[in-house]
């Protein structure tokens, strides 16, 4: 079989044994038949054996698990031996359908009367249709859905990851992410990045490779080698001492000292103190839809000012942006947005929801207000789905009736990069959110690997529309633009963002040593080289190469 | 048999995380135990310790359920348990 060749989303040469992603369990047969020879008691005691043995499982899942993960485990694992579920599908056995059939026609009863409720309860219909799958593999002596567990670490490999499935990513068990489909936005590539796993994704043929043969992965140049030798094992090696060697210890800036700070991605007060740890200068992104994921109603102002107050905490004195909340698309929330839209991307998400359901916006304002005043902590805010002068107009003024002193936007939706001298006119500040501008801008859904390429930030329209942007923002004057999309986290495309004008560097913040030293080595005046290079490119691979090609530090340090 | 009426006390209702403690307390108990919704006939009353049942009666903050149950203890399992779906679980 040959080499693969994917996209590398996540730097980190690695070698070491693949363990397959089992796939999703495969319904029954509709209204398959009990055997004969089976009688319908038999049948129904394996079913039970079957259903407790998946209640054992979830419940020891849930006692490792925090807070609300463990709340939903918990649930779940009940589900497992409901009483009534189990009482459904063993009439059903007894009417002559097999254990299968009976648990899976049972399982679609119960979800379809949940979703009928709606709202909340129509979300935990999954749990319901996760727990029959489960337990349809243990009848039938099939892997239980999700991470395999092993004694040693492995590298994973998937058609994709879904957030379900890396909830529950060990970084201590797993080496490295592998996926044959997903694109470089998509899940994988964020959590490989947070986490800091050397990751590929778009690799054709991944899904096929022998469960537990050993390969090398290139998570930069995105290459898989089966059957590594000692070139590749050299290369790993080489790694793991360059990524010793990258302690980034002062602040970001070009050879020549252009400060450019370089500032974490974060989730909530642990993420925030691990990136203080890692030497982030400041939060470029707060992202708060993070803290209430798992919450079924809006959390109150009280609740919401605690789960700020721990991010400002753990960066004290520095720059904190926060993102108002970014629900809807891939972040639903039960209490603010409409899972029914037929697109979901292009719908009632970000700053929109304020449309629809008003004053949950204001009281997160109230609650950020009131967590800044009691930090010192440089707190700034901005709105994402900003798409006119009417949305930033009209978020400015809310920011003021709060009493927030800076209010900014997210430039991800392309109308408000072309139309940036007139958007940020009323704001002070402005977030290029790349990820999904490059989506918008592409027409290309970000998940999907079939359009890896088009969700390139290397993409020639996405590139001028970044220039566009920052642009815009001199003429609407003093109100510098940052970018905390994932191409921030990109060492080649970070030399190439400052040379475009970006103010500020946001990105996980693992990412912060490898980005800080490959900008030290080079001038401003070098990164508007490249930038211009970059811009001038007819088409994303020939933009990338041409600026990797004159950037040879980013091979020095396997890049 | 014993009956007791309770009102949910939980912010959004009888959602996953109050059902799941109410239906493990609920499966304590050697009896059993049912659980409907107020109106509705004592025969369509589902089990108690059944958090799918809980859940699929949507019922809502304010509204009242009934508890029914017979034999030895009923009365205080009835009330300890009507105990828990009045309690706000929201609020921790």
């Amino acid at each position: 079989m040959q080499n693969l060749k994917g996209v590398g989303v996540s730097p980190g040469r690695i070698i070491g044994t693949i363990r397959h992603m089992p796939p999703p369990v495969a319904e029954p047969q509709t209204q398959a038949q009990r055997s004969p020879e089976i009688r319908a008691e038999e049948a129904i005691e394996e079913l039970k054996a079957a259903a407790i043995r998946v209640h054992e499982q979830l419940k020891d899942r849930a006692s490792r698990a925090q807070s609300d993960a463990k709340a939903v485990l918990e649930a779940t694992a009940l589900m497992a031996k409901d009483s009534m579920l189990l009482k459904t599908a063993s009439k059903k056995i007894t009417a002559g359908l097999s254990a299968e059939s009976a648990i899976w026609e049972a399982g679609q009863n119960v979800a379809e009367q949940l979703i009928a409720l709606g709202g909340y309860m129509a979300e935990r219909s999954t749990d319901v249709l996760d727990v029959r799958q489960r337990i349809v593999a243990e009848l039938r002596g099939a892997p239980a859905p999700g991470i395999p567990h092993s004694d040693t670490p492995f590298i994973l490999v998937a058609q994709d990851l879904a957030p379900a499935d890396t909830a529950t990513l060990d970084p201590a068990q797993v080496l490295a992410l592998l996926t044959s489909d997903g694109g470089p936005q998509s899940h994988t590539a964020i959590i490989a990045r947070s986490l800091g796993l050397p990751a590929v994704v778009a690799a054709a043929g991944a899904d096929v490779l022998r469960d537990e043969a050993e390969i090398s992965l290139d998570g930069a140049t995105g290459e898989i080698h089966l059957n590594p030798g000692h070139t590749e094992r050299q290369a790993a090696e080489q790694w793991l001492a360059a990524v010793q060697l990258q302690n980034f210890d002062g602040a970001g800036a070009t050879e020549d000292g252009y400060a450019v700070p370089l500032l974490a991605n974060v989730g909530g007060a642990d993420s925030a103190r691990r990136a203080a740890e890692l030497g982030a200068e400041g939060v470029g992104l707060f992202r708060t839809e993070f803290c209430f994921l798992e919450r079924e109603s809006e959390p109150s102002v009280e609740e919401q000012a605690a789960a700020y107050a721990g991010v400002f905490e753990a960066f004290a004195g520095k720059k904190v942006v926060v993102r108002t909340l970014d629900a809807g698309a891939d972040k639903p929330l039960p209490f603010l947005t409409d899972s029914t839209e037929p697109n979901p991307a292009l719908g009632v998400r970000g700053y929109r929801t304020d449309w629809a359901n008003p004053g949950v916006l204001q009281r997160q304002l109230q609650a950020i207000a009131q967590a800044a005043g009691q930090s010192t902590a440089e707190v700034w805010v901005m709105a994402p789905m900003i798409s006119t002068v009417e949305d930033s107009e009209a978020f400015a003024q809310l920011c003021a009736d709060a009493g927030l002193k800076t209010p900014g936007v997210m430039i991800e939706v392309p109308s408000a990069a072309l139309n940036s001298q007139h958007v940020l006119q009323p704001v002070q500040f402005a977030s290029l959110g790349t990820n999904d501008l490059t989506q918008y801008a592409m027409a290309a859904d970000r998940q999907l690997g079939a359009l890896a390429a088009l969700n390139s930030g290397w993409q020639p329209a996405v590139l001028q529309l970044v220039k566009h942007a920052v642009d815009g923002a001199s003429v609407a004057g003093q109100c510098p633009v940052g970018v905390c999309g994932e191409s921030a986290g990109d060492p080649a495309m970070a030399v190439v963002l400052v040379g475009f004008g970006v103010a500020t560097l946001s990105m996980s913040a693992r990412s912060i040593p490898a980005v800080g030293s490959v900008l030290r080595s080079v001038t401003l005046a070098q990164a508007k080289e490249l930038a211009k290079i970059a811009l001038n490119a007819p088409t994303a691979q020939q933009a990338q190469q041409l600026v990797r090609a004159r950037l040879p530090i980013l091979e020095q340090l396997g890049l | 048999m014993i009956e007791r009426t309770a009102t949910i006390g939980s912010r959004v209702g009888l959602h996953a995380r109050p059902a799941a403690i109410f239906a493990e307390a609920a499966s304590e108990y050697d009896f059993e135990i049912t659980i409907g919704r107020e109106g509705e006939l004592a025969e369509d009353a589902g089990d108690a310790s059944s958090i799918l049942t809980l859940m699929g009666l949507g019922a809502e903050h304010g509204e009242a359920v009934v508890l029914r149950s017979e034999g030895e203890g009923a009365e205080v399992a009835l009330e300890a348990l009507a105990g828990i779906l009045e309690t706000d679980h929201d609020a921790s």
